[in-house]
């Protein structure tokens, strides 16, 4: 085991100095980790003075982990150019070469770079920390708790796994250090965006959900690292492609994937999405498993909690969920503002914004999606029982009708999102990156159109003219 | 060795190398001449398994390039084209690093490392700054990093092209030693007069195909024809009395030399000089025209050219 993690170490160790050699690294780095905790600290202490005026103590209380955070998010940003420049960069000076014809393995190169990539910016971040921690201590602001502390850790951690990951991924694909860090705004800005949702998580106060991000956030970097090594390839290191979107060969690529050889739409259906929908069909398991699993637990957790929410209920209260949950619906109101368009737009456009997201994230908040919009039968079922309710009635007359064609839709666009996320992650022999984009886009245009679509547009329907009658039969008319 | 089986490499619809095959045995330099984009370097590249072929097959040092990729890499010594190295490293701390990498324990790294750095005269130099070397010191250095694991195959692309000559010279001993050590060498070079002096096959590529291969020997007479003779008399001398044999043909005559172009020299010289010896004549020399590999290679890539623009 050693043996084979040495070139490792000796790839990060060549990276590491030459790093420490380079002045355009080693200043901004020093500068960021000795002033960013110095402002920190006075924002933290000016905002405290504010505050305390109207009797904010929520809010200064989580102000130095908010800080905490923001202190370790800058060193990985700036130090994330030695991450995107790491493959690209030395492809750019022609020093890669040597390297590639040496007996390492794809996985002994990337894990070096990788290590240092990580390692940078993670000592400057613990600095920052460090200096900071130190600041707060001479002053009266309030520490976090060292389970806060021991989270923000974790998240910074996972934070510069996730970053610099992404940033090697794109080194390799990349064929110029310029289009690299063009490509650096797509690890910057869904990070911002990600940290601001953190920091409201920080602000709540709630370390369970935490938990459940930092989760997220190591899943993800974890892809993106096996994404990185699967689209390793010596060969597409040295090819001589540039910078230049070949629109003409991404349409070929799409069309011939999507058409599959097929001559006629009888002849597309059976050929070409027959097979999409064999590809999916591992991952469609998978989805049933995580489904049942996810409605298994909203179930034992809303009928396990459900009474002792309801004990701490007023008698008012409980008598509003229960009238709410047994309301027949207002079918001349639902006729009035839902209409089957209206229901088919909301669920295919849900389904394309589950496979964006999914994409973004190599198909993790795809599931996650998948998992939240499932357990929705749970949690209704477990509310009907704690209410004493006819659950089955509810879901045979609410659910089921439009629910024979919706459901099973829903389950093949994520079950494609999460085929296309596990192609990514997947070693494509003899495929480029962008041949595997454009591909699994491909397959994912198949089943939308061919499937999801005419499914979906069956359930609106159903779902607008039929569940509400049936529903209101069930449970008795308005 | 080298072996190459209909070896080809398609890059979309263009083939940048198409059907080689090689020979090279333990102890032979082979060279690869060809334009720039003539599919050297892919081939360079599908034998050091960076490029995986798309048709064919090659087996180096022993190792299938497709299926031991890494046992390639590890037998072999490659000087690429692009030879551009680490330049805030110093030469120490770079041949320390690539001896690390296939292998070597620090006692062999440091043995190496000293050999070659005194060898290629980058002793005095060895912990500046790469980045302050000169373009000859880089190459050399380059040259070094490929032998420090002391390969079995040596794959070089332009070995000697920015060096002078002292350093060039330098490095063709360098090879012409590592021959003798029964080593495997390919190279790659436009200096032809430097292949001359070192290569025991010549392979001439042409738009990835080889158009014409073999020892200088065979290409000569093979592209060029027979060799040519030219016979010096010390005084004038009446020629035409002299009967040459049969596969001998005369190309000149003069008051006091003859030119003749002779299809089995090693079998008709002999004759020749023993028929002017009977008939008294003044010979002073008998030599072989010079005709070099740059005539053998421009009339090859000019009859290329030219098959290539008709088809």
């Amino acid at each position: 085991m050693f043996t084979s993690l040495k070139p490792v170490f000796v790839v990060a160790g060549r990276e590491l100095k030459d790093q420490f050699r380079d002045w355009r690294v080693i200043a901004p780095m020093t500068i960021l980790v000795l002033c960013f905790p110095l402002l920190a600290n006075e924002f933290a202490r000016r905002s405290v003075k504010f505050i305390s005026q109207y009797g904010g103590d929520l809010i200064i209380d989580r102000l130095v982990p908010f800080s905490l955070l923001i202190i370790g998010f800058f060193p990985i940003t700036v130090s994330l150019v030695v991450a995107l420049e790491s493959f690209v960069g030395e492809k750019e000076r022609g020093t890669i070469e040597p390297i590639l014809n040496s007996p390492l393995a794809d996985w002994q190169i990337y894990f070096g770079k990788l290590l240092v990539g990580v390692a940078t910016p993670l000592v400057a971040s613990y600095l920052s920390f460090g200096i900071y921690l130190l600041l707060v201590i001479r002053q009266d602001l309030t520490l976090p708790t060292p389970l806060v502390f021991f989270q923000l850790v974790l998240l910074t951690s996972a934070h510069a796994f996730l970053m610099v990951s992404a940033a090697i991924v794109i080194s390799v694909q990349s064929t110029s250090v310029k289009a690299a860090n063009l490509l650096a705004s797509f690890i910057v800005i869904p990070t911002a965006i990600l940290l601001e949702g953190e920091a409201s998580l920080l602000f709540w106060g709630n370390e369970y959900i935490l938990w459940w991000a930092i989760l997220g956030v190591v899943i993800t970097a974890l892809l993106l690292i096996r994404l990185g090594l699967a689209h390793f390839q010596r060969e597409y290191l040295l090819g001589r492609e540039i910078d230049a979107l070949n629109l003409r060969w991404m349409w070929r690529t799409f069309w011939q994937n999507f058409r599959g050889g097929a001559n006629s739409i009888g002849e597309w259906y059976r050929i070409s999405v027959g097979a999409a929908l064999r590809k999916i069909f591992p991952s469609a398991l998978v989805l049933i498993g995580v489904g049942a699993l996810t409605i298994l637990a909203t179930y034992s957790w809303v009928a396990l909690n459900g009474p002792k929410l309801l004990d701490t209920a007023s008698p008012a209260e409980v008598e509003k969920i229960t009238a709410d949950l047994l309301a027949t619906p207002d079918l001349r109101a639902i006729r009035e503002r839902v209409n089957a368009p209206y229901l088919f737009m909301n669920n295919t456009r849900a389904m394309v914004v589950i496979f964006l997201v999914g994409m973004v994230s190599l198909s993790v908040l795809g599931v996650m999606a998948y998992m939240l919009n499932i357990s929705l039968i749970g949690g209704l079922f477990g509310a009907a029982q704690v209410l004493g309710l006819p659950a089955w009635k509810l879901f045979l007359g609410g659910v089921l009708p439009h629910g024979i064609f919706e459901l099973p839709a829903f389950l093949i666009g994520c079950a494609a999102v999460l085929y296309c996320g596990a192609s990514f992650v997947t070693p494509q022999v003899g495929r480029s990156f962008g041949e595997t984009t454009v591909q699994v886009f491909a397959e994912w245009c198949k089943l939308f159109i061919g499937v999801i679509v005419p499914l979906m547009a069956l359930a609106a329907v159903i779902e607008a003219y039929a569940t509400p009658y049936i529903l209101t039969a069930l449970m008795g008319t308005r | 060795m080298i072996e190459t089986h209909d070896l080809s490499k398609q890059f979309h619809d263009f083939w940048a190398v198409d059907g080689l095959n090689l020979s090279v045995q333990a102890g032979q330099i082979l060279a690869l001449l060809g334009q720039n984009g003539a599919g050297k370097t892919t081939t360079i590249r599908m034998l050091t398994a960076l490029l995986t072929p798309t048709r064919g097959s090659a087996r180096v040092a022993g190792y299938d390039v497709t299926k031991n990729g890494r046992d390639v890499r590890a037998s072999i010594g490659v000087l690429t084209e692009q030879h551009d190295l680490y330049m805030r490293m110093s030469a120490h701390e770079y041949l320390d690093f690539f001896g690390q990498v296939y292998g070597l324990n620090s006692t062999q790294r440091k043995t190496r490392r000293n050999q070659l750095l005194e060898y290629f005269g980058l002793a005095e130099a060895a912990h500046r700054r790469i980045g302050e070397y000169s373009k000859g010191m880089r190459q050399k250095l380059a040259l070094a990093r490929a032998m420090i694991h002391d390969p079995g195959v040596l794959l070089l692309d332009e070995p000697t092209s920015a060096m002078d000559p002292e350093s060039a010279r330098l490095v063709r001993d360098e090879i012409e030693r590592l021959k003798s050590s029964k080593r495997t060498l390919a190279l790659c070079s436009h200096n032809l007069t430097e292949v001359e002096a070192l290569a025991d096959q010549i392979a001439i590529i042409f738009r990835g195909k080889i158009l014409r291969s073999g020892t200088l020997q065979e290409l000569k007479q093979d592209v060029l024809g027979a060799p040519q003779y030219e016979i010096l008399f010390a005084r004038e001398w009446d020629s035409s009395g002299l009967e040459l044999p049969q596969g001998v043909e005369l190309i000149s005559r003069a008051a006091s030399s003859l030119k003749i172009r002779v299809a089995e020299p090693q079998n008709m010289n002999p004759i020749i000089v023993d028929r002017l010896t009977q008939q008294s004549a003044p010979l002073m020399a008998f030599q072989e025209e010079p005709r070099s590999l740059e005539q053998v290679y421009l009339k090859v890539m000019t009859e290329a050219k030219g098959y290539a623009n008709v088809h």
